[in-house]
Protein backbone atom coordinates (compact mmCIF):
# COMPACT_ATOMS: atom_id res chain seq x y z
CA UNK A 1 0.00 0.00 0.00
CA UNK A 2 1.27 3.88 -0.87
CA UNK A 3 1.18 4.38 3.28
CA UNK A 4 2.74 7.27 4.92
CA UNK A 5 5.08 4.02 6.42
CA UNK A 6 6.97 4.15 2.81
CA UNK A 7 9.26 6.85 4.27
CA UNK A 8 12.19 6.37 1.92
CA UNK A 9 12.59 10.07 -0.02
CA UNK A 10 10.37 12.33 2.07
CA UNK A 11 11.22 15.45 2.59
CA UNK A 12 10.22 17.69 6.02
CA UNK A 13 10.68 14.88 9.24
CA UNK A 14 13.13 17.18 10.47
CA UNK A 15 17.15 16.45 11.51
CA UNK A 16 18.29 12.90 13.37
CA UNK A 17 17.78 13.21 16.61
CA UNK A 18 20.47 10.95 18.95
CA UNK A 19 19.65 10.48 22.66
CA UNK A 20 22.95 10.01 24.63
CA UNK A 21 23.30 6.74 26.75
CA UNK A 22 19.46 5.99 25.40
CA UNK A 23 17.49 3.40 27.50
CA UNK A 24 16.63 0.30 25.73
CA UNK A 25 13.11 0.94 27.13
CA UNK A 26 11.81 4.27 27.93
CA UNK A 27 9.13 2.81 29.55
CA UNK A 28 8.22 -0.25 31.69
CA UNK A 29 5.08 -1.21 29.30
CA UNK A 30 7.51 -0.79 25.89
CA UNK A 31 9.26 -4.00 27.61
CA UNK A 32 5.66 -5.35 28.02
CA UNK A 33 4.41 -4.81 24.49
CA UNK A 34 7.95 -5.82 23.12
CA UNK A 35 7.65 -8.75 24.77
CA UNK A 36 3.90 -9.86 24.44
CA UNK A 37 4.39 -9.25 20.85
CA UNK A 38 7.12 -11.81 20.74
CA UNK A 39 5.02 -14.08 23.34
CA UNK A 40 1.43 -14.09 21.11
CA UNK A 41 3.68 -14.61 18.25
CA UNK A 42 4.76 -17.93 19.32
CA UNK A 43 0.80 -19.00 18.70
CA UNK A 44 1.74 -18.90 14.92
CA UNK A 45 -1.67 -17.25 13.92
CA UNK A 46 0.21 -14.78 12.09
CA UNK A 47 3.42 -13.75 10.46
CA UNK A 48 6.27 -11.08 10.55
CA UNK A 49 4.73 -9.66 7.31
CA UNK A 50 1.26 -9.74 8.55
CA UNK A 51 2.37 -7.99 11.55
CA UNK A 52 4.44 -5.08 9.37
CA UNK A 53 0.92 -4.86 7.82
CA UNK A 54 -0.90 -4.43 10.66
CA UNK A 55 1.00 -1.69 11.59
CA UNK A 56 0.80 0.03 8.37
CA UNK A 57 -2.75 -0.10 8.48
CA UNK A 58 -2.65 2.19 11.05
CA UNK A 59 -4.45 5.84 10.15
CA UNK A 60 -1.44 8.00 8.44
CA UNK A 61 -1.74 10.76 11.46
CA UNK A 62 -1.95 8.20 13.83
CA UNK A 63 0.76 6.72 12.31
CA UNK A 64 3.34 9.56 12.75
CA UNK A 65 1.85 10.65 16.08
CA UNK A 66 3.14 7.53 17.51
CA UNK A 67 5.79 6.02 19.00
CA UNK A 68 7.11 2.78 17.69
CA UNK A 69 5.83 0.89 20.46
CA UNK A 70 2.75 2.33 20.52
CA UNK A 71 2.36 1.32 16.75
CA UNK A 72 3.57 -1.93 18.18
CA UNK A 73 0.40 -1.99 20.78
CA UNK A 74 -1.78 -0.97 18.22
CA UNK A 75 -0.87 -3.77 15.71
CA UNK A 76 -0.95 -6.52 18.53
CA UNK A 77 -4.36 -5.56 19.25
CA UNK A 78 -5.12 -5.30 15.47
CA UNK A 79 -3.62 -8.95 15.25
CA UNK A 80 -5.10 -10.51 17.93
CA UNK A 81 -8.75 -9.40 17.55
CA UNK A 82 -8.67 -10.55 13.60
CA UNK A 83 -7.32 -13.57 14.28
CA UNK A 84 -9.08 -14.95 16.82
CA UNK A 85 -7.30 -14.62 20.23
CA UNK A 86 -9.37 -12.06 21.60
CA UNK A 87 -12.67 -10.23 21.34
CA UNK A 88 -12.82 -6.64 21.41
CA UNK A 89 -14.92 -6.54 23.84
CA UNK A 90 -11.83 -8.06 25.94
CA UNK A 91 -9.52 -5.58 25.09
CA UNK A 92 -11.92 -3.14 25.91
CA UNK A 93 -12.63 -4.84 29.86
CA UNK A 94 -9.63 -6.01 30.00
CA UNK A 95 -11.10 -9.34 31.90
CA UNK A 96 -11.69 -12.74 29.72
CA UNK A 97 -15.47 -13.28 28.29
CA UNK A 98 -17.65 -15.11 31.06
CA UNK A 99 -17.21 -18.74 30.39
CA UNK A 100 -14.75 -18.35 28.05
CA UNK A 101 -11.69 -21.02 28.01
CA UNK A 102 -8.63 -20.43 29.28
CA UNK A 103 -5.78 -21.91 27.29
CA UNK A 104 -1.69 -22.80 27.93
CA UNK A 105 0.86 -20.95 25.92
CA UNK A 106 2.21 -22.96 23.08
CA UNK A 107 5.79 -22.29 24.65
CA UNK A 108 7.52 -22.51 27.95
CA UNK A 109 9.19 -19.51 28.38
CA UNK A 110 12.83 -20.21 27.85
CA UNK A 111 11.35 -21.99 24.71
CA UNK A 112 10.14 -18.68 23.41
CA UNK A 113 13.62 -17.08 23.43
CA UNK A 114 15.32 -20.54 21.60
CA UNK A 115 12.96 -21.03 19.32
CA UNK A 116 12.21 -17.39 18.06
CA UNK A 117 14.26 -17.36 15.22
CA UNK A 118 13.46 -20.52 13.79
CA UNK A 119 9.64 -19.82 14.17
CA UNK A 120 10.36 -16.55 12.31
CA UNK A 121 12.72 -17.69 9.35
CA UNK A 122 11.64 -17.04 5.95
CA UNK A 123 14.14 -18.63 4.32
CA UNK A 124 12.80 -21.48 2.04
CA UNK A 125 15.35 -24.73 0.99
CA UNK A 126 13.32 -25.03 -2.31
CA UNK A 127 15.04 -25.65 -5.49
CA UNK A 128 13.98 -22.67 -7.94
CA UNK A 129 15.82 -21.67 -10.27
CA UNK A 130 16.75 -17.92 -9.83
CA UNK A 131 15.18 -15.11 -12.87
CA UNK A 132 18.05 -13.03 -12.76
CA UNK A 133 21.72 -13.07 -12.56
CA UNK A 134 24.57 -11.44 -11.06
CA UNK A 135 25.14 -8.45 -12.72
CA UNK A 136 22.50 -8.39 -15.24
CA UNK A 137 20.13 -5.20 -15.20
CA UNK A 138 16.91 -4.65 -14.18
CA UNK A 139 14.11 -2.28 -13.86
CA UNK A 140 11.89 -2.59 -10.55
CA UNK A 141 8.69 -2.92 -11.68
CA UNK A 142 6.06 -0.06 -11.44
CA UNK A 143 3.65 -1.59 -9.09
CA UNK A 144 1.16 -0.15 -6.44
CA UNK A 145 -0.40 -2.95 -4.68
CA UNK A 146 -3.16 -1.89 -2.13
CA UNK A 147 -1.89 -4.46 0.14
CA UNK A 148 1.58 -4.98 2.32
CA UNK A 149 4.47 -5.47 -0.15
CA UNK A 150 8.40 -4.55 0.66
CA UNK A 151 8.68 -2.63 -2.75
CA UNK A 152 9.40 1.28 -1.64
CA UNK A 153 7.74 3.83 -3.72
CA UNK A 154 11.30 5.57 -4.68
CA UNK A 155 12.99 2.44 -6.40
CA UNK A 156 9.62 2.02 -8.49
CA UNK A 157 10.18 2.03 -12.15
CA UNK A 158 13.83 2.64 -11.45
CA UNK A 159 16.62 1.21 -13.25
CA UNK A 160 19.38 -1.58 -10.79
CA UNK A 161 21.59 -4.34 -11.68
CA UNK A 162 21.74 -7.32 -9.35
CA UNK A 163 24.34 -7.46 -7.21
CA UNK A 164 23.91 -10.51 -5.19
CA UNK A 165 21.41 -13.44 -4.53
CA UNK A 166 20.39 -13.97 -1.19
CA UNK A 167 18.38 -17.25 -1.81
CA UNK A 168 14.60 -18.17 -1.90
CA UNK A 169 12.00 -16.46 0.79
CA UNK A 170 8.78 -16.26 1.57
CA UNK A 171 6.82 -13.60 -0.37
CA UNK A 172 5.84 -10.56 2.32
CA UNK A 173 2.78 -9.89 -0.33
CA UNK A 174 0.77 -12.57 -0.26
CA UNK A 175 2.06 -13.77 3.21
CA UNK A 176 1.25 -10.56 5.02
CA UNK A 177 -2.66 -11.67 3.65
CA UNK A 178 -2.35 -15.55 4.18
CA UNK A 179 -2.59 -16.07 0.67
CA UNK A 180 0.51 -18.38 0.98
CA UNK A 181 3.96 -18.36 0.78
CA UNK A 182 4.63 -17.99 -2.81
CA UNK A 183 8.87 -18.65 -2.42
CA UNK A 184 10.80 -16.79 -4.66
CA UNK A 185 14.71 -15.37 -5.21
CA UNK A 186 15.58 -12.12 -3.16
CA UNK A 187 18.63 -10.44 -4.71
CA UNK A 188 20.29 -7.13 -3.45
CA UNK A 189 20.13 -4.67 -5.99
CA UNK A 190 22.35 -1.73 -6.76
CA UNK A 191 20.71 1.14 -7.59
CA UNK A 192 22.67 4.22 -8.18
CA UNK A 193 22.05 7.30 -6.12
CA UNK A 194 21.11 9.38 -9.81
CA UNK A 195 19.17 6.94 -11.05
CA UNK A 196 16.71 7.50 -7.88
CA UNK A 197 17.61 11.31 -6.99
CA UNK A 198 18.72 13.00 -9.78
CA UNK A 199 21.77 15.18 -10.37
CA UNK A 200 21.88 16.12 -7.04
CA UNK A 201 23.19 12.72 -5.83
CA UNK A 202 27.51 11.97 -5.89
CA UNK A 203 27.81 9.88 -9.29
CA UNK A 204 29.62 7.16 -7.29
CA UNK A 205 26.75 6.68 -4.46
CA UNK A 206 24.68 4.09 -4.68
CA UNK A 207 21.38 2.41 -2.32
CA UNK A 208 20.92 -1.57 -2.40
CA UNK A 209 17.35 -2.74 -1.97
CA UNK A 210 16.46 -6.31 -1.19
CA UNK A 211 13.91 -7.36 -3.80
CA UNK A 212 12.15 -10.74 -4.72
CA UNK A 213 11.67 -11.69 -8.31
CA UNK A 214 7.97 -10.80 -8.66
CA UNK A 215 9.36 -6.90 -8.00
CA UNK A 216 11.82 -7.13 -11.06
CA UNK A 217 11.55 -7.46 -14.68
CA UNK A 218 14.65 -7.84 -17.27
CA UNK A 219 15.84 -4.01 -18.54
CA UNK B 1 -21.72 2.19 23.42
CA UNK B 2 -21.09 3.59 26.71
CA UNK B 3 -18.13 1.51 27.26
CA UNK B 4 -14.86 4.12 27.99
CA UNK B 5 -12.68 3.63 24.54
CA UNK B 6 -9.64 1.69 25.13
CA UNK B 7 -9.54 1.40 21.01
CA UNK B 8 -5.77 2.10 20.25
CA UNK B 9 -7.06 4.18 16.79
CA UNK B 10 -9.73 6.10 18.36
CA UNK B 11 -12.25 7.23 15.66
CA UNK B 12 -12.38 10.96 14.46
CA UNK B 13 -15.33 12.63 17.06
CA UNK B 14 -15.31 16.09 14.82
CA UNK B 15 -18.28 15.50 12.92
CA UNK B 16 -20.60 14.75 16.05
CA UNK B 17 -19.45 17.55 17.88
CA UNK B 18 -19.96 20.23 15.17
CA UNK B 19 -23.22 18.74 15.10
CA UNK B 20 -25.80 21.84 16.22
CA UNK B 21 -27.46 21.27 19.58
CA UNK B 22 -30.66 19.93 18.99
CA UNK B 23 -30.04 18.26 15.99
CA UNK B 24 -30.94 14.42 15.24
CA UNK B 25 -27.07 13.60 16.05
CA UNK B 26 -26.91 15.65 19.25
CA UNK B 27 -30.23 14.10 20.02
CA UNK B 28 -29.49 10.42 19.31
CA UNK B 29 -26.15 10.53 20.61
CA UNK B 30 -26.86 12.55 24.07
CA UNK B 31 -24.17 13.93 25.73
CA UNK B 32 -21.65 11.31 24.62
CA UNK B 33 -20.46 13.25 22.26
CA UNK B 34 -17.65 14.87 24.53
CA UNK B 35 -14.40 14.53 22.64
CA UNK B 36 -12.32 13.97 25.75
CA UNK B 37 -13.63 10.69 26.26
CA UNK B 38 -12.50 9.71 22.69
CA UNK B 39 -9.27 11.21 23.14
CA UNK B 40 -5.38 9.10 22.82
CA UNK B 41 -3.54 10.44 25.56
CA UNK B 42 -0.29 8.94 25.53
CA UNK B 43 0.17 8.65 29.66
CA UNK B 44 -2.80 5.93 28.86
CA UNK B 45 -0.36 4.04 27.70
CA UNK B 46 0.54 2.08 30.69
CA UNK B 47 -2.69 1.52 31.50
CA UNK B 48 -3.84 -0.04 28.42
CA UNK B 49 -0.21 -2.11 28.40
CA UNK B 50 -0.93 -3.34 32.03
CA UNK B 51 -4.97 -4.47 31.09
CA UNK B 52 -3.65 -5.81 28.13
CA UNK B 53 -1.13 -8.24 29.50
CA UNK B 54 -3.20 -9.08 32.70
CA UNK B 55 -5.85 -10.62 29.98
CA UNK B 56 -3.26 -12.00 27.91
CA UNK B 57 -2.16 -13.65 31.34
CA UNK B 58 -5.48 -14.35 32.31
CA UNK B 59 -6.64 -15.82 29.04
CA UNK B 60 -3.56 -18.23 28.56
CA UNK B 61 -2.09 -16.72 25.56
CA UNK B 62 1.05 -15.17 27.00
CA UNK B 63 3.26 -16.87 30.28
CA UNK B 64 4.47 -14.05 32.41
CA UNK B 65 7.73 -15.78 32.86
CA UNK B 66 8.03 -15.60 29.22
CA UNK B 67 7.44 -11.29 29.31
CA UNK B 68 9.66 -11.26 31.98
CA UNK B 69 12.31 -13.27 30.48
CA UNK B 70 11.73 -11.70 27.08
CA UNK B 71 12.49 -7.88 28.78
CA UNK B 72 15.42 -8.80 30.34
CA UNK B 73 17.53 -10.77 27.45
CA UNK B 74 16.70 -7.63 25.44
CA UNK B 75 17.75 -5.19 28.41
CA UNK B 76 20.67 -6.97 29.83
CA UNK B 77 21.97 -10.00 27.26
CA UNK B 78 21.49 -8.63 23.60
CA UNK B 79 22.60 -5.52 22.82
CA UNK B 80 25.57 -4.05 20.87
CA UNK B 81 28.33 -5.93 22.78
CA UNK B 82 27.50 -8.81 20.39
CA UNK B 83 28.37 -7.10 17.35
CA UNK B 84 31.52 -5.73 19.03
CA UNK B 85 33.07 -8.97 19.47
CA UNK B 86 32.08 -9.79 15.98
CA UNK B 87 34.34 -6.83 14.27
CA UNK B 88 36.67 -7.07 17.12
CA UNK B 89 37.34 -10.56 16.00
CA UNK B 90 37.55 -9.72 11.96
CA UNK B 91 40.00 -7.10 12.67
CA UNK B 92 42.28 -9.44 14.80
CA UNK B 93 41.46 -12.71 12.87
CA UNK B 94 42.08 -12.26 8.98
CA UNK B 95 40.53 -15.76 8.06
CA UNK B 96 37.55 -15.05 10.52
CA UNK B 97 37.08 -11.71 8.91
CA UNK B 98 37.07 -13.60 5.29
CA UNK B 99 34.13 -16.21 6.67
CA UNK B 100 32.48 -13.17 8.12
CA UNK B 101 31.87 -11.94 4.98
CA UNK B 102 31.81 -14.43 2.90
CA UNK B 103 29.05 -16.33 5.42
CA UNK B 104 28.32 -14.12 8.23
CA UNK B 105 25.77 -16.53 9.69
CA UNK B 106 27.87 -19.02 10.11
CA UNK B 107 30.72 -17.19 11.42
CA UNK B 108 28.60 -14.73 13.97
CA UNK B 109 27.52 -18.34 15.21
CA UNK B 110 30.70 -19.05 15.78
CA UNK B 111 31.16 -16.47 18.58
CA UNK B 112 27.84 -18.03 19.95
CA UNK B 113 25.19 -15.21 18.61
CA UNK B 114 22.42 -15.41 16.34
CA UNK B 115 18.49 -15.50 16.82
CA UNK B 116 15.38 -13.52 16.34
CA UNK B 117 16.58 -10.59 13.67
CA UNK B 118 19.82 -11.90 12.80
CA UNK B 119 18.83 -14.86 10.88
CA UNK B 120 19.84 -14.19 7.44
CA UNK B 121 23.19 -11.81 8.19
CA UNK B 122 25.24 -10.02 5.27
CA UNK B 123 28.36 -7.96 6.57
CA UNK B 124 29.27 -4.67 4.34
CA UNK B 125 32.97 -3.99 5.01
CA UNK B 126 33.84 0.24 5.49
CA UNK B 127 37.39 1.24 3.72
CA UNK B 128 38.88 4.18 2.65
CA UNK B 129 37.16 4.01 -0.40
CA UNK B 130 33.71 2.61 0.56
CA UNK B 131 31.04 3.87 3.40
CA UNK B 132 28.34 1.60 3.83
CA UNK B 133 25.38 2.37 6.23
CA UNK B 134 22.19 0.66 7.16
CA UNK B 135 18.69 1.86 7.22
CA UNK B 136 15.00 0.48 6.68
CA UNK B 137 12.63 2.79 4.97
CA UNK B 138 9.62 0.51 5.42
CA UNK B 139 9.52 -0.04 9.30
CA UNK B 140 12.60 -0.52 11.51
CA UNK B 141 14.41 -4.00 10.78
CA UNK B 142 17.68 -4.36 12.57
CA UNK B 143 20.18 -7.06 13.69
CA UNK B 144 18.88 -7.21 16.87
CA UNK B 145 21.15 -10.69 17.62
CA UNK B 146 24.12 -8.76 16.81
CA UNK B 147 23.05 -5.26 17.87
CA UNK B 148 20.21 -5.45 20.28
CA UNK B 149 16.76 -3.36 20.01
CA UNK B 150 17.06 -0.12 17.86
CA UNK B 151 17.56 3.52 19.20
CA UNK B 152 14.84 5.52 19.25
CA UNK B 153 16.68 7.62 15.97
CA UNK B 154 17.12 4.46 14.10
CA UNK B 155 13.08 4.21 14.10
CA UNK B 156 12.48 7.92 13.69
CA UNK B 157 10.75 8.99 10.56
CA UNK B 158 13.56 11.60 10.07
CA UNK B 159 15.99 8.79 9.72
CA UNK B 160 13.90 6.44 7.50
CA UNK B 161 12.92 9.22 4.92
CA UNK B 162 16.15 11.08 4.82
CA UNK B 163 18.99 8.03 4.71
CA UNK B 164 18.28 7.16 0.99
CA UNK B 165 18.31 10.67 -0.40
CA UNK B 166 20.36 12.28 1.75
CA UNK B 167 23.43 9.86 3.63
CA UNK B 168 25.71 12.52 3.38
CA UNK B 169 23.60 14.97 5.20
CA UNK B 170 22.66 12.66 8.02
CA UNK B 171 25.88 11.14 8.50
CA UNK B 172 26.75 15.17 8.89
CA UNK B 173 24.45 15.39 11.72
CA UNK B 174 26.28 12.45 13.43
CA UNK B 175 29.37 14.29 12.96
CA UNK B 176 30.59 12.34 9.94
CA UNK B 177 31.96 14.12 7.23
CA UNK B 178 32.94 12.24 4.37
CA UNK B 179 35.24 12.73 1.82
CA UNK B 180 33.63 13.76 -1.68
CA UNK B 181 35.19 10.95 -3.59
CA UNK B 182 33.96 7.82 -0.91
CA UNK B 183 31.45 5.94 -2.17
CA UNK B 184 28.30 5.92 -0.39
CA UNK B 185 26.15 2.46 -0.08
CA UNK B 186 22.89 3.15 1.74
CA UNK B 187 21.36 -0.91 2.47
CA UNK B 188 17.72 -0.10 2.84
CA UNK B 189 16.40 -3.36 4.88
CA UNK B 190 13.62 -4.48 2.81
CA UNK B 191 13.64 -8.02 2.87
CA UNK B 192 14.46 -10.58 6.41
CA UNK B 193 18.26 -9.91 5.71
CA UNK B 194 19.65 -7.90 8.16
CA UNK B 195 23.14 -6.09 7.85
CA UNK B 196 25.87 -5.07 10.02
CA UNK B 197 28.48 -2.70 9.49
CA UNK B 198 32.34 -3.75 9.92
CA UNK B 199 33.64 -0.70 10.36
CA UNK B 200 37.13 0.39 9.85
CA UNK B 201 40.13 -0.23 12.00
CA UNK B 202 41.16 3.02 13.44
CA UNK B 203 44.79 3.90 12.88
CA UNK B 204 46.65 3.69 16.18
CA UNK B 205 45.29 0.62 17.64
CA UNK B 206 47.85 -1.72 16.61
CA UNK B 207 48.92 -2.70 19.91
CA UNK B 208 45.07 -3.32 21.30
CA UNK B 209 44.05 -6.66 22.54
CA UNK B 210 40.92 -7.81 20.89
CA UNK B 211 39.37 -7.38 24.04
CA UNK B 212 40.72 -4.05 24.19
CA UNK B 213 39.64 -3.27 20.68
CA UNK B 214 35.69 -4.28 21.70
CA UNK B 215 35.45 -1.39 24.16
CA UNK B 216 36.07 1.00 21.27
CA UNK B 217 33.36 -0.42 18.58
CA UNK B 218 30.66 2.00 18.94
CA UNK B 219 27.16 0.38 17.83
CA UNK B 220 26.52 3.84 15.79
CA UNK B 221 29.44 2.91 14.02
CA UNK B 222 28.27 -1.08 13.23
CA UNK B 223 25.07 0.38 11.61
CA UNK B 224 27.48 3.13 9.63
CA UNK B 225 26.72 6.49 11.06
CA UNK B 226 29.59 6.55 12.60
CA UNK B 227 33.59 6.09 12.47
CA UNK B 228 35.31 4.10 15.28
CA UNK B 229 37.05 6.64 16.93
CA UNK B 230 40.85 7.06 17.42
CA UNK B 231 42.56 5.80 20.58
CA UNK B 232 42.37 3.53 23.61
CA UNK B 233 38.83 4.22 25.21
CA UNK B 234 39.11 6.35 28.35
CA UNK B 235 42.99 6.14 28.14
CA UNK B 236 44.90 9.31 27.99
CA UNK B 237 45.13 11.63 24.18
Amino acid sequence: MNGVHDMGGMHGMGPVQEEKNEPVFHHPWEGRVFAMVAAAGAWRRWNIDASRYAREQIPPAEYLRMSYYEKWYAGLVALLTARGLVTREEIESGKPAPGSSRSTPPLAPQEILESAARRACTKRDVGMPPRFQTGQRVRARNIHPVGHTRLPRYARGKLGAIDRDYGVFVFPDTNAQFLGENPQHVYAVRFSARELWGEQAKPQDAVYLALWDDYLEPA
Amino acid sequence: MQTPNRDPLPAPTAAAESAPAGSPAQTKEEDHTHGHAHQAVPSDMALRVKSLESLLVEKGIVDRAALDALVDAYEHKIGPRNGARVVARAWTDPAYKQRLLADADRAIAELGFGGQQGEHMVVVENTAAVHNMVVCTLCSCYPWAVLGLPPVWYKSSAYRSRAVIDPRGVLREFGLELAGETEVRVWDSTSEVRYLVLPERPAGTEMLTEDELQLLITRNAMVGVAKVPQGRPGGAA
